[in-house]
């Protein structure tokens, strides 16, 4: 056998007690923690605090339901796709039609016909396009997606092109929750659906199932080195992802009772990742938290200006990328691990080694500061006039202060960078 | 049989066209992405800039259109230097995830700034005397814009043929692209390779753009409006590919302009299911390396 | 009795350049065979060739009497047999008790389970644990495997293979990339293997071919310049021209 002085750790005892605590980590990982009923009381709670404001609450719910779904496939499996939208068009389409084409309006057999579709889709789809990965796959979820909304366009004598099919009936929940004007009850059915499908999802994740998904994510040659059947657990995965988004598109139409086309865009699948992304992905909570922070923020910034908003999204994409890879749930995990897990599982935050620090390239990037401070200067003075803003945009000496202003911004983020290349480097960036 | 005829000629006169505008729009990403693998959905963003450079110096300076073209495509060209060095390089070696985030945030910036200075109200462009009108082949009129367009195109095409196949630079591209550490091994400079081309990709780019207004007028959401039509040229021809992006772009360009006369109500269909077909039985693309 | 693998009359081809050429091989059931050569000799092809991961041009290869030459990759490996890689590849962000846990998992065929929770088989965890304890490595059981040294990554690399639970075992040079002074622990793991495992080791130190293997095949330039006992290898002065010559003891670098 291996000889003693393999390891300097502590003696039997002690490795009898680190195998114990190694054993309990695993045995206790999957049970319920008293902080995840947090998330659902904030949303009992919210029903009573807004209770005008429970039609906006429910698309928070139903967003919530489709990144997690989407979390399924690219936090867990690591499957990047850019088309994620089908399978919630799908799921929307599903009921949308059934009710206006078919007079088929009770809400939960239509979820579940929803899932079945997307299922379906997911099924046939998945079968198809996960032998590849990367870019290939990538154009292909993409193409796959636009195809489906270039079909459904195609005929729209049937399902209404882009003006959609407004005005769908359905029945009272169960037979006997009736609608009511402040959707109400569409808030507590999307928060039970919402509830039984995470159930189900949490589940998953915790199986042996789940975990092979996560070493399909971490390295997939090693998978296919032990023995996984790898394309199987992809298309399984990708299969109930499909029909979690379906079930989500389909509570989309039944809590809107409209449903057009746009369920289909590039833009729906792209604004999903981003809320994923924003939240955390492989966390399950990343969903909820970056679902609500995202929606939360476009309802008051686009209140404000579409445009600002649009930029802000920009914004908050590449802080994240850059910053926070692991999105606001990594970044609330970090500063609570420093305090509660004593070093157990340790984390290595990026450090920077000031010694290392290159200020010529600190000063280049103030340099790009100064450049983009004075675009936007001259910009905003060949530009418009704005009430907030009229001496940053009106004076000619403001161009100075653009370009400073600019320069020491980026200045500050190229330092913040740092972190992130140090993270890079000491390889403690999640995947 | 003259109406089929002279349908048929309409087709493979506006595709070759629009062929051209995906293929100059398009060629810089394919290299790009060939090169270093970086998925640049921030491509489009760059030929819309372009575009508005434009506007602003035909409008607000007076400077002719063809001028103008010149002087969008070297200033977004020289702009772009920045943007790779600062942000793109290090996520070189990132997953394409992470690419994908940056680039998407960058144009969704890109949009908002351009909507905020220009405003969303589409934009059009003075052309010179001697592009309006229609130009009499004999037996048909055609647009002289569109035309003027089909010859540029196909003098890029030679220009960009001849420096990628015969000159240094290009050999040393198609070195990089087909085996990046070979190259870099007998001493390529692969970075700085890599800085230019991104340059002259952004450039022509911004070409596309300026040369789009006429044809599909200009708005901010030119960032993202075409860029899934520049990324399919790219997966279909095959990553860093001159050819398989010219092939790409006439094949989508003449297919797209061809369902659109003949089946108005299919809308795109028609490329995305070709684009599916060629991945699913060719994952590269056309001459993509497998 | 039948070998535990037999590699005959293998070929493949990149292009035109042919990389193994009819290289043929025998492990009998608990055998220690080295495979050196030069670099670029098409080891780790071999190997890639052995586990599914390329596929041969030509020839047939047994595992246990049957042919797998057709099989992929997967269905090699839950036939027992397992492989470590040249360069790490491990489950980089789980921690190294999960890396063997869904090894196990996998081999059992627990992972086609979506309900059960992965934690309460405790048969698996104590499974894991115990071959953590055989390679020492139990007191990082719960540390991410990105933050142990690289050597300790190695010893990792070896337990998944084991977790397998393999018949068969190839090493690409278990101890590559870890410093000498460190070396030593993982060749001590790879000496206490199970007599039954038949292994197969590719390994550019000589003092650890010539102590460890009981049999050694050369590879030059993809096909197979001599097979013998560690001794008439030595003894070849052949190989010592194309090998043992060329870049001495200690010939660097990764095939």
């Amino acid at each position: 056998m291996a000889g003693n002085d393999i390891s300097s750790g502590p003696g039997n005892a002690g490795r009898a007690q680190a195998r114990h605590e190694a054993a309990e980590f695993l045995l206790r990982r999957h049970r319920f923690r008293p902080a995840e009923a947090l998330p659902w009381l904030i949303a009992i709670a919210a029903f009573f605090v807004f209770p005008d404001r429970m039609t906006f609450g429910s698309q928070v719910l139903v967003m919530i339901l489709f990144a997690i779904s989407l979390d399924l496939i690219l936090g867990y499996a690591g499957i990047v796709t850019l088309g994620h939208a089908a399978f919630f068009g799908v799921g929307a389409y599903t009921v949308g039609l059934a009710s206006a084409r078919l007079g088929w309006t009770e809400p939960i057999s239509g979820l579940f016909a929803a899932a079945i579709m997307a299922a379906l889709a997911g099924f046939i789809s998945g079968w198809f396009l996960l032998r590849y990965r990367g870019l290939t796959l990538l154009m292909l979820t993409l193409a796959t997606a636009i195809m489906i909304l270039e079909t459904g366009n195609f005929r729209s004598d049937i399902t209404g092109g882009y003006d959609g099919m407004p005005g769908l009936v359905f029945q009272p929940v169960l037979g006997m929750f009736e609608y009511d004007l402040y959707g109400r009850t569409n808030y507590l059915y999307a928060l039970a659906v919402l509830a039984v499908v995470f159930f189900f999802v949490r589940r998953i994740v915790y199986s042996p199932f789940g975990q092979a998904l996560t070493g399909i994510r971490e390295n997939v040659r090693r998978m296919h080195a032990i023995g996984s059947p790898v394309h199987r657990r992809l298309v399984t995965v990708y299969t109930i992802a499909a029909a979690i988004a379906g079930v989500a598109g389909a509570l989309f139409t039944q809590t809107n009772a409209y449903v057009t086309l746009t369920v289909f865009d590039f833009d729906t699948s792209a604004k999903v990742l981003v809320m994923l992304i924003l939240g955390g992905t492989g966390r399950l909570y990343g969903a909820f938290i970056g679902a609500a922070v995202y929606l939360i923020l476009e309802d008051h910034l686009s209140k404000l200006s579409p445009t600002f908003w649009q930029f802000g999204i920009g914004i908050l994409l590449l802080v994240t990328v850059l910053f926070a890879r692991r999105g606001i749930l990594g970044v609330i995990e970090d500063l609570g691990r420093f305090r509660s897990w004593k070093g157990r599982i340790r984390m290595v935050p990026g450090r920077i080694v000031w010694s290392n620090v290159q200020w010529k390239g600190i000063g280049m990037a103030a340099f790009d500061g100064a450049l983009i401070g004075l675009a936007v200067g001259f910009a905003a003075n060949v530009g418009r006039t704005n009430l907030l803003w009229s001496w940053f945009v009106t004076e000619p000496l403001s161009v100075l202060a653009w370009t400073a202003a600019g320069a020491a911004l980026v200045a500050a983020i190229n330092i913040g960078y740092l972190v992130y290349a140090e993270r890079s480097a000491t390889g403690s960036t999640p995947r | 049989m003259p109406q089929v005829a002279t349908i048929a000629v309409s087709i493979l006169f506006d595709g070759l066209a629009y062929a051209m505008f995906l293929f100059i729009t398009a060629v810089g990403l394919s290299v790009t992405m060939g090169l270093m693998n970086f998925v640049n959905l921030a491509h489009g963003a760059f030929a819309m800039a372009g575009g508005y450079f434009v506007v602003s110096l035909t409008q607000s300076y007076g400077v002719d259109f063809i001028s103008s073209l010149i002087i969008a495509s070297v200033l977004v060209g020289l702009i772009s230097i920045r943007f790779e060095r600062r942000l793109y390089r290090p996520l070189y070696k990132a997953g394409e995830l992470d690419q994908v985030l940056l680039t998407i945030g960058l144009a969704f910036m890109a949009i908002a700034a351009f909507t905020f200075f220009y405003g969303p109200i589409p934009k059009s462009v003075p052309l010179p005397q001697w592009l309006q009108g229609n130009v009499d082949l004999g037996f048909r009129a055609f647009p002289r814009y569109r035309a003027f367009l089909i010859v540029l195109g196909l003098f890029l095409v030679a220009v960009l043929w001849y420096g990628f196949e015969r000159t240094n630079i290009g050999a040393r591209i198609r070195a990089a692209v087909d085996n990046r550490r070979m190259a870099e091994s007998v001493g390529i400079n692969v970075d700085l390779l890599f800085t230019v081309t991104f340059a002259i990709g952004s450039g022509l780019a911004a070409l596309g753009g300026g040369l789009a207004i006429q044809l599909f007028g200009l708005t901010p959401y030119f960032a993202v409006l075409y860029l899934v039509l520049f990324l399919i040229v790219v997966a279909v021809g095959g990553l860093g590919s001159l050819k398989g992006t010219l092939m790409a772009a006439l094949l989508l360009g003449i297919v797209d302009t061809a369902g659109k006369y003949l089946i108005a109500e299919a809308g795109g269909f028609f490329i995305y299911v070709i684009t599916v077909i060629v991945l699913l039985l060719k994952p590269a693309g056309f001459y993509g390396r497998q | 009795m039948t070998a535990a693998l037999e590699v005959e009359g293998l070929n493949r081809s990149f292009g035109a350049l042919q990389v193994t050429h009819d290289v043929s091989l025998t492990l009998e059931r608990g055998a220690r065979r080295a495979l050196i050569g030069p670099n670029g000799a098409g080891k780790t092809t071999l190997v890639n060739l052995i586990t599914g991961a390329l596929m041969p041009s030509s020839g047939s290869i047994r595992l246990n009497g049957e042919d797998i030459t057709k099989l992929s990759q997967e269905e090699r490996a839950r036939r027992g047999l397992a492989r470590t890689f040249q360069i790490n590849q491990l489950f980089r962000g789980l921690t190294v008790l999960e890396n063997i846990c869904m090894t196990i998992g996998e081999r059992d065929g627990h992972c086609n389970n979506l309900w059960r929770s992965a934690g309460a088989r405790r048969v698996v965890i104590d499974e894991a644990l115990d071959h953590l304890e055989s390679l020492r490595l139990v007191d990082d059981a719960l540390k991410e495997v990105r933050e142990l040294p690289y050597g300790r990554q190695r010893l990792v690399e070896i337990a998944i293979a084991l977790a397998q639970k393999p018949r068969v075992l190839l090493l690409d040079e278990p101890a590559a990339g870890v410093p000498s002074s460190e070396s030593h622990l993982i060749l001590d793991v790879v000496a206490g293997l199970d007599p039954d495992i038949a292994v197969l080791i590719i390994e550019h130190d000589m003092d650890v071919v010539f102590r460890f293997a009981q049999a050694i095949t050369v590879l030059v330039q993809g096909a197979v310049f001599t097979q013998g006992t560690p001794a008439e290898i030595m003894a070849n002065e052949q190989v010592k021209a194309v090998y043992l010559g060329q870049d001495g003891h200690h010939g660097g670098g990764h095939g």
